[in-house]
């Protein structure tokens, strides 16, 4: 078991330094063992560093960058590295820690996934139908980390308007994880949508991301990468300026690479917000809080529907280890039944298809972004969008045309729509019996970059385990559990009722505390 | 549910997407797949449920008609690929 670090108390750095003077002599006297140290710390501990004035704001926000412009090349987990942005802001966070009025995130340099709305900085949702897309909004949840804050390092690869389970669909081009199976140097994919996020954890590239979820983007990616990945209750955190998907599915949430400082980013991304009228308002609980509670008494389902058929071996493996952990920290265990489980992946392709259709209809060359100039208007519509839309956009967009057509509606969009109600229904029957249900994350660990292609529905089967949580609205968080037999992480999800994400802290908390940290173990991309 | 490729070039003029014939083609066997996949929701009996309408249990937030925002014609105009005074410039509709 990977020994405890004292939480909130950084590892003792030599020697300390002021950090006074040109900041770039202050980077090279530091040298690369303070650069590496800086970047290995949690986010917790950055911040107890920041307020002991171990280091300062900009040495630390000066590490990341330094990292990321010796290793972003060959993970491309970043599209827009924004190093003076961040300085500029480390800067103020310096002043502020000085004069001891430090707010909550104060000069910690967060990764911020391309599908946020950043004012003043590109934003392209890694498509180039948004080429050169400058927002002169930021988006709420952001807003709310500067509020807080928070330096910015940088916009986060991602899948091309979050489509996509492997980060493979960008056109930025993929994402390499910075996890290798044992032996091999084939690239691995690091999940999607979010999987310039889940590097950038994994890999040191920032203390933690911003990322979104729709249908496992947050917790799928934090799964194969090691990170712990939450998507809130559906309401919890505001959409205004983050591109959307799907609305009634699409959410804001981090990835981190401990539950304590997932549960410090969650506090101060949630937010009510009169510009999302489907935010709620409800106060935004301290969620750091939650984390060393425990589970005793706790009542946690195993639902049997996800044990699907040809699982592999090592993750019904994992998920019994999860069952004793929780059962030895004094939860009880019980079997639950979500009969309509196999139902929600196609559920889910019918739905979110149809409103993304509608929400990218707004993509037409005329406002903003790439325009194909045709011979008259619809001709400029059709190439634009045939030019500025990948593969998977354009087929997820054709799909949702489709089945909101008229003669087709009914039969499909409305049947799914009804399934859903069925799906949200089995989940609030198996929480008047239990108070969180535990599950394995994905049906396996990080593929190889191109080793799922062809098919797209065997790219969809990678979401099996997550779309059930955005088709019912509810909490789900992925904390890392063990190692697949190629040595890549594996994680397991904890599902909860709505708002309770207090619940999947302290019980993801108790994983953590058993599993350990799974810290790559080669640094093979810098 | 098979998709032919007449009905792939209505839906790619309903979506207002340019697509090739190769593309057309190969979307033929994609969206058909995709379809097809999803039919198996017609095992579940969904004759007395309703279609789910909100996501979490809430009343659509109302606020004073006024106006709280606005005068930002630049802004809105800032990432226009042509405009003329605070107007988009489009190529003519053809009617």
């Amino acid at each position: 078991m990977a020994e405890p670090l004292p939480l909130g108390v950084p590892p003792p750095l030599s020697p300390p330094h002021k950090g006074e003077g040109n900041h770039a002599c202050a980077a090279r006297h530091l040298g690369t063992t303070i650069v590496t140290d800086l970047t290995k710390l949690t986010l917790a501990e950055a911040r107890a560093g920041l307020r002991a004035k171990q280091f300062s704001s900009t040495e630390l926000t000066q590490a990341f960058l330094a990292a990321i412009e010796a290793g972003n090349a060959s993970l491309n987990a970043y599209v827009l590295p924004t190093p003076e942005h961040a300085l500029a802001q480390a800067k103020a966070s310096e002043a502020r820690l000085a004069k001891g009025e430090a707010r909550p995130l104060e000069g910690l340099p967060l990764g911020i996934k391309d599908l946020y709305c950043t004012k003043g900085v590109r934003t392209t949702a890694c498509s180039n139908v948004l080429d050169g897309f400058t927002p002169t909004y930021e988006s709420t949840v952001t807003q709310n980390l500067w509020d807080a804050g928070a330096v910015m390092l940088g916009k986060l690869n991602c899948d091309e308007f979050a489509m996509g389970s492997s980060n493979e669909t960008s056109c930025f081009g993929p994402v390499a994880n910075p996890w290798r199976r044992k032996g091999s140097n084939v690239a691995l994919v690091p999940g999607g949508s979010s999987g310039g996020s889940s590097a950038a954890v994994a890999a040191n590239l920032c203390l933690a991301a911003t990322a979104t979820d729709t249908g496992g983007s947050i917790r799928q990616p934090a799964a194969i990468t090691g990170t712990v990945g939450i998507k809130p209750t559906y309401g919890r955190c505001s959409r205004y300026g983050i591109v959307a998907f799907a609305s009634s599915l699409d959410q804001a949430g981090p990835i981190a690479r401990t539950v304590r400082d997932a549960a410090i980013m969650l506090t101060h991304m949630a937010s009510a917000d009169a510009k999302d009228s489907t935010s709620v308002d409800a106060p935004v609980p301290d969620y750091e809080a939650a984390v060393g509670q425990g589970i005793k008494g706790l009542k946690v389902g195993v639902p049997r529907e996800y044990r699907i058929d040809g699982m592999p071996r090592e993750i019904e493996d994992l998920w019994q280890q999860g069952i004793a952990w929780l059962k030895a920290a004094g939860a009880t265990v019980h079997d639950v039944s979500l009969p309509h489980t196999k139902y929600a992946l196609p559920a889910y392709y019918i739905v979110a298809p149809a409103e993304c259709s509608s929400n990218l209809a707004r993509y037409d060359g005329v406002r903003y972004g790439l325009r194909k100039k045709g011979r008259d208007l619809i001709d400029t519509y059709e190439a634009t969008r045939a030019a500025g839309f990948g593969a998977e956009v354009r087929r997820r967009v054709l799909i949702g045309t489709y089945v909101l057509s008229a003669g087709y509606y009914d039969a499909y969009y409305i049947k799914a729509q009804r399934v859903r109600t069925l799906i949200a229904r089995d989940f609030e029957e198996a929480f008047g019996k239990v108070d969180v249900l535990l599950t394995p994350t994905t049906p396996g660990p990080a593929f190889g970059i191109g080793e799922v292609s062809g098919d797209p529905i065997q790219m969809y089967l990678n979401d099996v385990f997550t779309v059930t949580v955005n088709m019912a609205g509810l909490p789900g968080i992925s904390v890392p559990a063990g190692l697949s037999s190629e040595a890549t992480p594996l994680g397991l999800q904890l599902i909860g009722r709505p708002f309770d994400e207090a619940t999947l802290f302290r019980s993801a908390q108790v994983i953590e505390d058993a599993a350990g940290r799974f810290p790559v173990p080669e640094r093979w991309w810098a | 549910m098979q998709v032919d490729e007449a009905t792939v070039r209505r839906i790619a003029r309903l979506a207002r997407i340019r697509v090739s014939d190769e593309e057309a083609k190969a979307l033929e066997k994609e969206l058909s797949g995709i379809l097809d996949w999803v039919r198996q929701l017609d095992e579940v009996d969904t004759s007395s449920v309703e279609p789910m309408t909100r996501v979490t249990p809430m009343t659509l937030k109302k606020r004073p008609d006024v106006v709280t925002d606005g005068g930002i014609a630049d802004d809105i105009l800032a990432n226009a690929p042509a405009r003329e005074n605070h107007f988009f410039v489009v190529p003519k509709v053809v009617e």
